[in-house]
């Protein structure tokens, strides 16, 4: 109950809502629930990144080990060998498996004993991260017995940039999806990109209003809202199926991806022919150009600031994109880079959906850095759209 | 022939060309459409040429991969559907409330810092979502109801609901926020001189104007929440659960067509053709859904004479 006070002054004055008071309150509840719903979208992307940097900042640093590695033909013909018995379960299995190569690189080493920076086991990095880890008692009395004598060190982990995936967890990389992810988005660009433009001038310069443009009107504005999985059922059936182009491969996934990006391309490719004023076209019949010369050389250059940013936005949304391409085989364990855009492969968001459904905790935390480089490259693709946008904005 | 003449011929031979390479590529949107209506399509009637369809949209009971496997899809559409009403209740009061504080309260500065982070929001791909839902919130859910009490999963449609919401918010704040900020000045003034609050303004004034427009937006939420993927593969159940508890697993339409498409069945086994009925039924819904969105944001733009929309 809101407690009115009448005073004399009130009680003269013909326009006093009694109901005033409440209805000002209610007013500002009403204010502080939508600032509340803001602040909330706030908070929640506050939380959402210190929740995975929090996460994926370790992964940018691993453990290595100092110890003293025998090469010789014993050793390289099985490298368990080479690090004395004891050692052999607190280092990467997969750094033991590359010794020969190493040899192979450095033949001196041949016949030598070296006090080596060897790669840790995952679960001594993890253990050394105060996460969760598996390991005998034994095997952390090793541990913290090295880490004492600073025989354990903490270096930045290249390996996490330079590698393809791997079933050894210190060991899986980011590199060959990274490559992936370059063949599959140049495909994508090098379809969506001319059709989309073309499409947008034909709408905006050439078409008549009539049925068929209408027809296709609604047609783009609706395959803009069909679920993204549903392309991946058509690149499927169509491109695998019907054309026979290979599973897991770029070019498919490219194509499929530009058909999704189309729609993008298009709707701000018509914006931004849009915008240019028709006393440019105008100037330029007077001039005696016909429509393809107008059209060419003053207004696509004119509306070109704001078609690239619409492909930039496009770009940096099919990066991000994985349900079609888990459906046209995009998540294959790909543990070295395509070298041909028919060659099997994988992209950035298909390996992050692969790591995160591992079991091993060292995985989360490569997702997790995954995760942040994938945002950082998106973030800048969007910022360089908007500083585009700002460069080249024409007010006519 | 003078030159004139000649050079003349050549260039309506070339714009004819250029024009005729133009209308093909506008055509490649419609054949996109038809080439996601047919692939699905077909393949669907491969599937209910071996299956019933009726059992396929009434049975309860969805068992592939055994012998006399069985196709009912009704505790598919259920999970989808309770997991869409998580979603929604989410995204509907957060992105309107931004939307009106956007619109109608944010000074221009304050709009021009809080848009960006909306459309942060927007750009995060759904697989980080995913790894978000599933890494981070369902352990808060199972924790919360664990200490009130209840039992959750940890892969429970409550966590996958929210994070969806979550991500459906910008497109349901962002459209909004133009719907509502192009409802005529004029209607609030003459609201004001009435003597009306700003609350109620909005209240009574504003939001039924632009009533279209957030239909139209919560439509197309509600579309893309039906065909979100990979945060409900990565953070819901595969199990078919016909509940309404919220804290169970459940799976829906898009994790079954994942998981029927990446199984070792053969491609013209029931248990991958299944893959396509579903899809089929997913896209039949949402172009519903996004038609009504289209035809209603249509209305609105033909009332109050926009263009920007």
């Amino acid at each position: 109950m809101i407690k009115r006070k009448k005073n004399k002054k009130q009680e003269n004055n013909p326009f006093y809502d009694p109901a005033l008071k409440a209805r000002h309150a209610s007013a500002s509840r009403f204010k502080k629930f939508t600032l509340s719903s803001l602040i909330f979208s706030v908070a929640f992307l506050a939380f959402f990144l210190f929740d995975i940097i929090g996460k994926g900042m370790p992964a940018f640093q691993i453990t290595y080990i100092k110890l003293d590695v025998t090469y010789n033909e014993k050793t390289i013909d099985d490298s368990r060998f080479a690090v004395e018995k004891k050692y052999r379960t607190i280092v990467s299995r997969a750094w033991l498996r590359d010794l020969p190569k190493l040899v192979k690189s450095k033949p001196e080493l041949m016949n030598t004993t070296q006090s080596t920076w060897v790669l840790a086991d995952d679960q001594v990095d993890q253990y050394l991260k105060g996460h969760h880890y598996n390991m005998k008692d034994k095997e952390i009395k090793l541990v913290d017995e090295l880490n004492t004598q600073g025989l354990i060190e903490s270096r930045f982990n290249s390996i996490f940039f330079t590698n393809g995936d791997s079933k050894i967890p210190e060991y899986a990389g980011l590199n060959s999806a990274m490559i992936g992810s370059v063949l599959t988005l140049l495909i994508t660009m090098l379809v969506a990109f001319p059709i989309g433009v073309m499409t947008a001038i034909y709408l905006e310069e050439f078409a008549d209003d009539n049925r068929f443009t209408r027809f296709i009107e609604v047609n783009i504005n609706n395959l803009a809202a069909i679920p993204s999985i549903l392309f991946g059922l058509l690149g499927l059936a169509i491109f695998i199926n019907l054309f026979g182009l290979p599973r897991s491969s770029p070019v498919v996934g490219g194509l499929t991806l530009a058909l999704m990006t189309l729609p993008i391309i298009i709707v701000s490719s018509r914006a931004a022919l849009r915008a240019v004023p028709d006393s440019i076209r105008q100037a330029g019949y007077g001039l005696g150009l016909n429509k393809i010369q107008v059209t060419k050389d003053h207004v696509l250059p004119l509306a070109f600031p704001g078609v690239l940013t619409g492909s930039i936005i496009g770009l940096a949304q099919a990066m991000g994109e994985t349900a079609p391409l888990i459906i046209i085989g995009m998540i294959a364990f790909i543990p070295d880079a395509p070298g041909s855009v028919m060659d099997a492969a994988t992209v950035m968001p298909a390996q992050l959906f692969t790591w995160a459904g591992m079991p091993e905790r060292m995985y989360i935390e490569k997702t997790a850095a995954g995760i942040m480089v994938l945002l950082t490259v998106l973030i800048s693709l969007n910022a360089i759209a908007i500083y585009l946008r700002k460069k080249f904005e024409v007010k006519w | 022939m003078s030159t004139f003449e000649s050079r003349k011929k050549q260039r309506e031979l070339n714009e004819k060309l250029i024009k005729f390479a133009l209308i093909a590529a506008a055509t490649i949107s419609i054949l996109t459409t038809l080439g996601i209506l047919f692939s699905i399509l077909f393949e669907a009637i491969e599937f209910f040429k071996l299956r019933s369809f009726w059992y396929f949209i009434t049975g309860t009971e969805w068992s592939p991969g055994v012998v006399g496997s069985k196709f009912g899809a009704v505790p598919i559409f259920a999970g989808t559907f309770v997991i869409t009403i998580i979603a929604l209740a989410v995204a509907i009061p957060v992105g309107l409330g931004s939307a009106i504080y956007m619109s109608e309260y944010a000074t221009p500065t304050v709009r021009d810092y809080l848009k960006p982070i909306l459309e942060v929001l927007a750009g995060i791909p759904t697989v980080v979502y995913g790894f978000f839902a599933a890494i981070t919130v369902a352990p808060m859910i199972v924790n919360a109801a664990e200490s009130i009490g209840l039992e959750a999963t940890f892969n429970s449609a409550l966590a996958s609901g929210i994070v969806m919401g979550i991500m459906i918010i910008p497109v349901i704040s962002s459209l909004s926020d133009d719907v509502i900020r192009s409802v005529p000045d004029s209607q609030r003034k003459a609201a004001f001189g009435l003597g009306m609050t700003h609350g109620e303004t909005i209240r009574n004034i504003v939001l039924p104007s632009a009533m279209p427009g957030i239909i139209s937006a919560s439509l197309l939420g509600l579309s893309k929440a039906l065909g979100e993927t990979m945060i409900v593969v990565m953070a819901a159940g595969l199990r078919p659960n016909l509940s309404w508890n919220p804290l169970e697993d459940m799976t829906t339409v898009t994790v079954t067509i994942v998981n029927s498409l990446v199984g070792d069945f053969e491609f013209s086994s029931p248990e991958t053709l299944s893959a396509f009925a579903l899809g089929l039924v997913l896209f039949v819904v949402t172009l519903v859904l996004n038609m009504i969105s289209l035809s209603l944001i249509r209305k609105f733009k033909e009332k109050y004479k926009v263009n920007t929309l």
